[in-house]
């Protein structure tokens, strides 16, 4: 690594001593991005925009809001109608964790489809998923903070899921609770990890920039990065290029906390939490309603939480479920194929988890947990070893450069 | 074992007796940790003053037959209800092989007119309707979690549904004839 010469004389000194400027010349221009990725490759960067904001936001927030049962609710309100501008300052919280989600989602998609989690990127995908269940963890402790009607019963569902653990389960729960019931002491531990658990996602956030970095990013055809043609600056073509989708990202962003922002969320959580009446229809936030249809799929308590657990699990394995040598989805026709059956298969387990569990929901509900679980455990590794790939082109630039070459 | 360290006793004893020095600190470490760690787990359980709140009493006198009434204890909703003939009959009639978890109406009522149960649901905690005449009271005339859907009978015992046990006894006395105290 050469170090760069700065014109600046400040910037040289400081860098001879802590070479931060080095550093990020290193990260950012020096390091050697596909020169084909698409637009499906900005919602990495854009999760870390919205991790950014979800801090910023939160912090100012908390100076707010008062963590007891008996306060909580009236400082939620008080903050949306009293404080400065405390109606945009949650609005753009509680939005941007559902907007958080939906750029996850896709990022783990793309994943997914673009098979960025084949070797070397495992660790690399791993993290990821260490990621999401932080986030979902934060999500869960936050929604309970404005302690509604919704925010009490979920949090009481979500942590009586231990009590399915065979013997110390009701022990654990209680241990959870700090009482014989989501009370006051569950409020303020909730509040106390809600505040902590994204500084961690911070340390995982990074620890997955590392191994990013190691290899670079995958892209759409999924062969490796052969040599400089294939090749260009992070900085500034991708810069722009995230730029570019921040953009479009903020224009969807404000459009529903400035126009519809009670849009994801449940009118039920305006209603004060009372401990002796369950609203009649609960249902978690929109981003829980897959895993939510699963833990409902399956009639026995234990074996509901086990599947509910295993479904994220599963995709801890999922480098080594995923048999096939061929990364992207592009070369893979009967893989892209399922790809999104899957998709729909997710979408179909979110609708079913948003209707009560009667009647034909609850038929769905089993077969499409049933395929999920299907396509990960099964599909997946026999599909690696019967189907047979198109062919990879030579390199990143071949086709590209091919045609212009014929012409010459 | 044993016998590896007689055959390079000498040279090796040196090692031998510092492989037991870092066992013996690494348990020590363990043990340290685990010490340190125990306050912080207990921080975590109930308080003192929660435990303290752990008992509460119920005038019976004004429930009639086929009334109930929710009180709390501990934060959750206990119901109580002073059953009718039919309800305890029906209980009593129920043979043990159809219940999923099988338990005799006698065991769970001090005296049959009386039903006294947590209401809270064995599944996931929500509590289930049926105590207002209004509500559903499911396919077996007791309660009805909406939630996700249990059943539970006249004797708050479990019957369809995903939960796995009867709605659960509290511990309680007869004070008299028309108080009890729970807890």
């Amino acid at each position: 690594m050469a170090a760069p010469a700065f014109k600046n004389g400040l910037v040289r000194w400081i860098d001879h001593r802590l070479p931060v400027f080095s550093f990020l010349h290193h990260e950012l221009h020096d390091y050697p991005s596909p020169k084909n990725l698409s637009y499906w490759w900005n919602f990495g960067s854009l999760a870390g925009i919205v991790l950014v904001i979800m801090i910023v936001t939160g912090v100012f927030l908390a100076m707010h809001y008062t963590p007891h049962t008996a306060y909580a609710f009236d400082s939620v309100e008080r903050i949306m109608r009293d404080v400065n501008y405390g109606w945009l300052i949650r609005y753009i919280h509680m939005n941007g964790a559902s907007f958080f989600f939906i750029i996850v989602y896709i990022h783990i998609f793309r994943g997914m489809y673009y098979g960025s989690y084949k070797a070397p990127r495992e660790l690399l995908w791993i993290l990821g998923v260490v990621i999401l269940l932080l986030m979902m963890a934060t999500a869960f402790m936050g929604y309970v903070l404005p302690w509604g009607q919704m925010s009490f019963w979920g949090a009481t569902v979500i942590t009586n899921l231990f009590s399915a653990i065979p013997l110390v389960g009701d022990a654990i729960v209680t241990w959870l609770w700090g009482g014989f019931s989501v009370d006051n002491p569950t409020l303020n531990r909730f509040y106390s990890l809600h505040y902590l658990l994204p500084f961690l996602i911070v340390a995982v956030v990074m620890l997955h920039m590392v191994a990013l970095h190691r290899f670079g990013s995958g892209n759409p055809l999924g062969i490796d990065v052969k040599g400089p043609q294939d090749s260009i600056p992070f900085h500034p073509y991708y810069t722009a290029k995230d730029a570019f989708g921040a953009g479009v990202f903020f224009i969807a962003f404000a459009g529903v906390v400035f126009f519809s922002p009670n849009l994801f969320g449940e009118p039920d959580n305006y209603i004060p939490a009372n401990p002796l009446v369950t609203p009649p229809h609960i249902v978690p936030e929109w981003y829980f309603l897959p895993y939510y249809a699963i833990l409902r799929a399956i009639p026995d308590k234990l074996l509901g939480v086990i599947a509910m657990f295993g479904s994220i699990f599963v995709l801890f394995l999922l480098p080594w479920l995923d048999t096939a040598r061929v990364r992207s989805a592009k070369f893979r026709p009967t893989y892209r194929k399922f790809f999104w059956v899957l998709v729909v298969d997710c979408i179909v387990l979110g609708y079913v988890g948003a209707n009560p569990p009667e009647g034909w929901f609850i038929l769905v509900g089993r077969i499409a947990t049933a395929y999920y679980f299907f396509h990960f455990l099964i599909l997946l590794p026999v599909l690696g070893l019967i189907e047979r790939p198109l062919p990879l082109p030579q390199s990143i630039s071949a086709p590209v450069l091919k045609p212009a070459e014929g012409k010459a | 074992m044993a016998e590896a360290a007689t055959a390079t006793r000498g040279h090796a004893e040196g090692e031998t007796r510092r492989d037991f020095i870092y066992l013996a600190a690494a348990g020590m470490g363990v043990v340290g940790a685990g010490a340190v760690a125990w306050p912080f787990i207990s921080f975590m359980n109930p308080s003192a003053d929660v435990l303290a709140l752990s008992t509460t009493e119920v005038d019976l006198k004004p429930v009639q037959e086929g009334m109930s009434i929710t009180v709390t204890w501990r934060g959750k909703p206990v119901f109580v209800r002073k059953r009718t003939k039919a309800e305890i009959d029906t209980a009593a009639a129920t043979k043990l092989s159809d219940l999923p978890d099988p338990q005799a109406d006698a065991a769970r009522a001090k005296k049959p007119e009386w039903l006294i149960l947590v209401g809270v649901c064995t599944h996931l905690g929500c509590v289930p309707l049926g105590q207002k005449t209004a509500d559903p009271k499911g396919e077996y005339g007791g309660w009805f979690c909406p939630c996700h859907g249990s059943h539970y009978d006249t004797s708050g015992r479990i019957r369809k549904g995903p939960a796995p046990k009867n709605l659960e006894v509290p511990p309680y006395a007869f004070l008299d004839d028309t108080t009890i105290r729970i807890g």
